[in-house]
């Protein structure tokens, strides 16, 4: 496929222009997303995109890969039926902040658990974008949102950790303005066999930003080049001095725990008395 | 001697929303910005193809050829 645009090979152009918003992080993603793939050289009938329910999870319907659009934060369960069912395809979830944390919080942390072969990319623009900028999971403490119009009072989670503690083999974060390493992130977590999580900043300048006055689109991607740092430069600071950064780089690439569905196989193995 | 283009950029005026992300971050200022924020090509003899307004582009608007 020399000299075919990624675009052209990728992309479902009839669907194009997208819903989102100008100045929205999801399409930057989701571009970081194909380039990933085409680095992969995989072929493009053996991917599955899965997606959830949320501005983030409309990326699936201008992918031109085999999908699923599922219920809200039930894109990694159906993804674990499909990996389950015919574990030779590669299975690629996008989910945003809210599917995958909140109303899919628990499917998140038991597919990190399990160590299947699924790249999880998540899309956090810090908010609900879809239903109109209600706070979420990972909206920073203080934040306004249209339900914390004075301050958010919550703890947010932080994906990367959450996804190591939970035992993901594959964990990283960059942001939209970072696009050669969240495309090589991405890569990298495609390539990796296990339980991989990408986290992925993006901004929502429409609501998020709009409500918190960090300007527009340009101004946040500003924002994420000024507050990114990269992990191994933040082991060397405290807590109060990472306040307002955000972590970038690989921090979990684990080889010791055994796959999913490589576990599977020896099962149906030892039930027909193979092994 | 003439100074011939080393790379095309093609924009999707259909595609682009006018963010100005392009426009903002491109290290040799190639792009400048209409009444509506969408990017113009105002000098793209100074681009030196390294595709960051493509990568960055969240409207899949802009195709940058040549080079290599």
């Amino acid at each position: 496929m020399a000299g075919v645009h990624v675009y052209d090979r990728f992309l479902r152009q009839d669907k194009l222009p997208h819903i989102w918003c100008s100045g929205c992080g999801n399409g930057i993603v989701t571009n970081a997303l194909i380039r990933a793939i085409e680095k992969t050289g995989i072929d493009q009938n053996q991917i599955v995109v899965v997606a959830g329910v949320g501005c983030s999870s409309r990326a699936n319907g201008y992918l031109d890969f085999c999908g699923l659009h599922t219920n809200h934060g039930r894109p990694l369960a159906y993804a674990t039926g499909v990996k389950m069912a015919n574990p030779k395809l590669h299975v690629i979830v996008v989910t945003g902040d809210g599917d995958s944390a909140s109303i899919g919080g628990n499917h998140f942390i038991h597919a990190c658990r399990r160590n299947l072969d699924i790249t999880t990319v998540i899309y956090n623009n810090d908010n609900y974008g879809m239903t109109g900028g209600q706070y979420s999971p990972t909206t920073p403490t203080g934040a306004k949102s249209k339900t914390t119009v004075y301050g958010n009072i919550d703890t947010p989670f932080d994906l990367c950790k959450l996804a190591s503690a939970a035992g993901a083999t594959f964990v990283a974060r960059s942001t939209v303005y970072h696009v050669t390493q969240l495309a090589e992130l991405i890569a990298k977590g495609i390539e990796h066999k296990g339980f991989s999580v990408i986290e992925a900043m993006s901004c929502c300048p429409t609501l998020y930003g709009r409500l918190n006055k960090l300007g527009d689109g340009p101004a946040m991607l500003q924002r994420f080049k000024d507050q990114a740092i990269p992990v191994q430069k933040a082991r060397q600071l405290s807590e109060e001095e990472l306040q307002d950064k955000i972590v970038t780089g690989v921090f979990t690439d684990r080889k010791d725990r055994p796959e999913y569905s490589d576990q599977y196989q020896h099962v149906i193995a030892r039930a027909e008395g193979r092994e | 001697m003439g100074v011939t283009k080393k790379f095309q950029i093609i924009l999707d005026s259909r595609l682009c929303k006018g963010c100005g992300i392009c426009a903002v971050f491109c290290p040799k200022g190639v792009f400048t910005r209409d009444d509506d924020g969408k990017p113009v090509i105002s000098d793209d003899m100074v681009c030196i193809g390294c595709k960051m307004c493509e990568l960055r582009c969240p409207d899949f608007a802009i195709r940058v050829t040549g080079g290599i």
